[in-house]
């Protein structure tokens, strides 16, 4: 490995045209010292990854694939490691979208992520309201923030699914084990998206001490 | 459900948040991080800075400014003002803004959005239109641009539409005639742009009390942007959620 992290650090990992500095910031202000990666062995093994991103849907694979973050990311995700994909990250973690028809995804979610339906004022902007399924300890029933235009219909059963409404209910946040994926913004939501991102954190440090 | 956003602006020069009459007579109004940090902590949605720098000089510091308001807030940051490529664009995201509004420029060179909203995603791109009421007509409004201070034969309703085609993720809708006059937004115009467009809305210009805030959601707008309200202390973002919420609108509390 050419970084040796430790702990307490988190990595974020580059997604081509993705604005980092919001996600940046809300780790600092959580008291870490959050470190932007483009290399794929530290995204396999670092204790914490952040996936964020913004941008368009075939932008952001054809940046994870020329770096070989594609497979780091699958690898992460076999082997119990945390993640915390947001927003567009959420989304390539799925198998395709209609945003960018014929990009394969990384297929972690095996579903495909659609537009809102053309009737809807999109993108679906703002501050909604998360319901989140029994049994799911890290996130809340509260508002958090959003900002996009597609979205993932439905999931299969072995993840805890956190749904929304608007014009129909969507996933707004999926979670198994420690890979907390959202289609919202919890570096935009104020103290309930602090508060939800260190609770991810204290999860995914947790796991590092422990064999899992 | 989704709730409607109220959005505190700061207009910014020279490190310093400002607030005049139709861009004119500015008096200081306070710290950007300030203002920034007490407004979410009374609730606000979202936060937008305007960077009305005068000058090459300004423009550098005025960058400085979003990325120290990036580091207390913890709600989106949009940032307008001096966008003239998408390379500025660019340079106001890597500072910490999470939308960019494009104005003049856009109306000079529409395919500025494009570009913008392929680099960057539509979800950050805001079309900023500062409309004035025009064409002789009252239920038509001229787009100016620089700072309000140049007129232009487009029809700030068609730039709205032509704007969304382009890639625009969202219309921040000024009226120039209300801008800083406290007598209420222009309901008429917002109800025009938020029926042309699919898109959402955020009113702007006017707002004195929350009973403006309040007609300007019934009119249509998605969100509201208001500054002196909130600068003079007049009213909390909280006093006017609270307003809203009494009066059946879906806020965030």
């Amino acid at each position: 490995m050419k970084t040796s992290p430790d702990q307490t650090e988190v990595f974020i990992v580059r997604t081509g045209s993705a604005n980092l500095a919001s996600v940046v910031a809300a780790l600092t202000r959580l008291g870490m010292a959050p470190r932007v990666t483009e290399d794929p062995d530290v995204v396999l093994d670092a204790p914490a990854v952040v996936l964020p991103g913004v941008g368009a849907f075939g932008a952001a694979m054809t940046h994870l694939r020329r770096h070989g973050l594609d497979e780091a990311i699958r690898g992460r995700v076999r082997n119990n490691r945390s993640l915390l994909a947001i927003c567009l990250g959420m989304q390539v973690l799925c198998e395709s979208s209609e945003e960018s028809p014929g990009v394969g995804g990384l297929g972690v979610i095996p579903t495909p992520v659609c537009r809102f339906s053309r009737s809807l004022r999109v993108p679906h902007m703002g501050w909604n309201r998360l319901l989140p399924p029994d049994g799911s300890s890290l996130v809340q029933p509260e508002r958090m923030y959003f900002a996009h235009s597609f979205r993932l219909e439905n999931v299969p059963g072995d993840w805890k699914v956190t749904t929304t409404e608007y014009g129909g209910m969507f996933a707004s946040a999926v979670e198994r084990g420690t890979l907390l994926a959202c289609q919202f913004h919890p570096e935009l939501s104020g103290n309930e998206g602090r508060a939800l991102i260190g609770r991810w954190l204290s999860r995914a440090m947790e796991r590092n001490v422990m064999p899992c | 459900m989704l709730t409607r956003r109220i959005i505190p602006c700061l207009d910014v020069r020279d490190g310093r948040v400002v607030k005049g009459v139709r861009f004119q007579g500015l008096r200081d109004a306070g710290d950007p991080t300030e203002l920034a940090a007490k407004y979410e902590a009374e609730g606000a949605d979202e936060v937008t800075l305007l960077d009305i720098s005068a000058t090459p000089q300004e423009r550098a510091t005025a960058t400085d400014t979003v990325a120290s308001v990036r580091r207390v807030l913890g709600i989106p940051l949009t940032v307008g003002g001096g966008v003239r490529r998408a390379d500025d664009a660019a340079r106001l995201l890597d500072a910490g803004a999470d939308k960019v509004g494009l104005n003049t420029a856009a109306v000079l060179r529409p395919e500025l959005l494009s570009e913008c909203a392929e680099r960057f995603g539509s979800q950050c791109i805001v079309v900023a239109i500062d409309a004035a009421r025009g064409f002789g007509d009252p239920h038509r409004w001229e787009v100016r641009v620089r700072s309000g201070a140049e007129r232009t034969p487009v029809d700030a309703v068609a730039w709205a539409a032509r704007a969304e085609a382009m890639g625009a993720g969202e219309v921040l809708l000024t009226s120039w005639d209300r801008d800083g006059t406290r007598s209420g937004y222009d309901l008429s115009l917002t109800r025009a742009v938020a029926s042309a467009v699919r898109i959402p809305v955020i009113a702007s210009g006017g707002a004195a009390k929350p009973e403006d805030i309040l007609a300007a959601f019934e009119a249509g707008a998605d969100a509201v942007l208001a500054a002196s309200i909130f600068h003079t202390g007049e009213f909390t973002v909280a006093d006017v959620k609270g307003f809203l919420s009494g009066n059946g609108v879906e806020v965030r509390t």
